[in-house]
């Protein structure tokens, strides 16, 4: 009986693969709905997929177990004072503070002039939590900080507006009118942090990092408008947050939209869920060409099945039960859509591994993306054959057999 | 059990034309011992293509009996008539009725698949038969590639591969010329010799003579026939 059963199955896959292949335009033409649809589907999850990957990558890059604070104060007060950051820095499990005291301003070396650099002042927090930041030189000491020293760190499009083709390692700038050590230069390979990068954004004089101290004495600030606090544990984020904004509360003076504190880690679990939102939106929209597929499919289907009437009679007159007549288009229709989700498949990892070397993303391949269309196509397969093949098991044999 | 092999007695066919109810048998009685070699002849209209159907259990009769080998055919539901067609039936058509995608041994084989014999035996018993009609070297020439007469062989071939009681011929020889006609006669009558039963529905009354018995059917009414070659 099982013997009967692989046999029949096999001569109706021999068969169906016959048909399809002696009709190969028709059959093409056919499946493109399917391929079109799992190509779309396979390429759509593949590169959310990536871009997930890369965001969530550059997330943890930045540092989870980090909280950025900015506040925009009261108008008593316009930011966070130095005491307030070493209260901050008192809390329990907080491994350092780092404030940002970003301005802009015109820069001149020896022989050239720039307008609308970028001027960071930080601490050495910074550079220990990202230490791949220095591509020569050195970094900010807490003595460059304590002391208020006029040191520089340029990055690269500084460095070549400023010094074209020049060493500029201990060479002066000026900023403000104030003179500069140059002690370093910023690796371009920043780009781990997207904050900073998108700060830096909208200016393409280029960035320059000194001592918070020293750009608070330049801008002639007070206040701190932003910095970013480092939990020892990534398990006390909660904990250091709440504290956290319990001391802003007490130096605003409980003033409501003062300041706010961004949680790397919620953010990073938004953007996922966001992200996975998207990707199930943009697959349900590319199903509707699967669904076209399976229409173009089973119409195939009915023709075939009135093009073979003599032979689906001829086979009745054989002995084939109506279950076997039903099984073999069933499995012609199942081949056709199968064959139309491997196309797919294949195409749809060709655009995303295009797509992953365009944008610079890591090209990951995902077996349940591969799965998902495989299926999908099957099923379409089985959904928008049955009906045709069912119509083929019901033919009566001497109808069948009369347009002989 | 020889008065049990075949026999239909008042047999009646009617079908739905439209509003009008028409009979196309009224009444046919057929009793066919083993080993006869029968020729139903009628011109066209006179009912001998629903006669071929319901002996080939391809439709069943609205009235009447037909016993086959000991079984009510009227009593069977699809499944077992699609087994008694496999077992008990081989059929031979006028336009021979191959699957132009397949070669002869794959046509023959196909009733062995429904009727469930592993491969390995399948072609073997597929080659057997062929080599039986004579075409031990087309095998695996495809329909497209073989004469008229030869694709007939081939259909024949297949008709007798599952080693069924009945040849059930229709119009066999109506799309061939006269020489290949005659030569496709000539093997029926061997097979008949070999002690196999065929029946056979022809309106050419030549052909219908190389049958033992000749039956008639006119307006759906079947009267015996002078019997041949006594």
């Amino acid at each position: 009986m099982l013997r009967k059963k692989l046999s029949l199955w096999k001569e109706s896959m021999r068969m169906s693969v016959m048909n399809i292949w002696s009709s190969k335009m028709r059959s093409f033409l056919t499946v493109l709905g399917i391929v079109i649809g799992v190509m779309a589907i396979i390429a759509l999850i593949t590169i959310m997929q990536s871009a997930t990957t890369e965001v969530t990558d550059e997330f943890t890059a930045m540092g989870t177990g980090r909280l950025v604070v900015n506040a925009q104060g009261t108008p008593l007060k316009s930011g966070l004072t130095v005491a307030d950051m070493e209260a901050i820095r008192a809390i329990p499990n907080v491994q350092g503070v780092s404030p940002t005291v970003t301005s802009t301003a015109t820069v001149k070396s020896d022989n050239a002039w720039v307008e609308d650099v970028t001027i960071d002042g930080y601490n050495e927090v910074y550079f220990r939590r990202n230490a791949e930041l220095v591509g020569r030189g050195r970094a900010l000491t807490p003595l460059d900080v304590e002391s208020k020293n006029r040191v520089a760190l340029l990055d690269s499009t500084a460095v070549h507006h400023l010094f074209y083709a020049q060493d500029p390692m201990g060479r002066k700038v000026y900023i403000r009118g104030y003179e500069f050590t140059i002690i370093g230069v910023l690796s371009d390979a920043d780009s781990s942090d997207v904050l900073a990068q998108a700060q830096s954004d909208g200016t393409d004089g280029g960035r320059i990092i000194i001592p918070y101290s020293t750009a608070m004495t330049l801008t002639g600030t007070r206040n701190i408008a932003s910095l970013s606090v480092y939990v020892t544990d990534t398990a006390y984020t909660q904990q250091v947050q709440s504290a956290l904004e319990n001391e802003l509360n007490a130096a605003f003076n409980y003033k409501d939209d003062s300041y706010r504190v961004i949680n790397m880690e919620s953010l990073l679990d938004t953007m996922d869920t966001m992200l996975s939102m998207m990707t199930m939106l943009l697959v349900g929209i590319a199903s509707i060409a699967l669904l076209v597929g399976g229409i173009g499919i089973m119409n195939m289907m009915l023709v075939t099945v009135s093009e073979r009437t003599t032979e689906i009679g001829l086979r009745k007159a054989l002995g084939a039960e109506p279950g076997q007549i039903q099984l073999q288009f069933l499995i012609e229709s199942i081949i056709l859509s199968l064959s139309g989700g491997v196309i797919g498949v294949a195409m749809g990892l060709a655009v995303s591994y295009l797509f992953s070397v365009i944008a610079g993303f890591g090209f990951v391949v995902s077996g349940s993306a591969i799965a998902l269309g495989v299926g999908f196509s099957a099923a379409v397969g089985i959904v928008f054959g049955w009906a045709p093949a069912r119509k083929a098991s019901a033919l009566n044999p001497i109808d069948a057999l009369r347009s002989i | 059990m020889d008065d049990d092999f075949f026999r239909m007695t008042g047999i009646i066919k009617r079908y739905q034309m439209g509003d009008e109810l028409q009979t196309v048998l009224r009444g046919v009685n057929l009793t066919v011992r083993e080993g006869e070699f029968v020729s139903v002849l009628g011109p066209s209209g006179s009912g001998k293509s629903t006669l071929m159907n319901i002996i080939g259990c391809l439709d069943t009769p609205t009235e009447g009996q037909y016993i086959l080998r000991g079984r009510d055919i009227g009593k069977q539901d699809a499944r077992q008539l699609a087994a008694i067609r496999n077992r008990e039936i081989g059929f031979v058509f006028q336009s021979f009725q191959l699957l132009p995608r397949l070669d002869a041994l794959r046509n023959v084989e196909l009733p062995l698949i429904y009727g469930g014999m592993p491969e390995k035996k399948r072609m073997e018993r597929a080659e057997e038969v062929l080599v039986r009609v004579g075409l031990q070297d087309k095998l695996y020439h495809h329909p497209n590639q073989l004469s008229g007469g030869q694709q007939q062989r081939v259909a024949i071939a297949r008709a007798l591969a599952t080693n069924p009681s009945i040849l059930l011929a229709d119009e066999p020889t109506g799309a061939l010329d006269q020489a290949t006609g005659k030569q496709v006669m000539s093997l029926f009558e061997e097979i008949a010799q070999e002690g196999r039963n065929i029946i056979m529905i022809t309106h050419d009354l030549s052909i219908a003579r190389h049958a033992r018995r000749v039956v008639h059917i006119l307006d759906g009414m079947l009267t015996e026939g002078e019997s041949l070659h006594a």
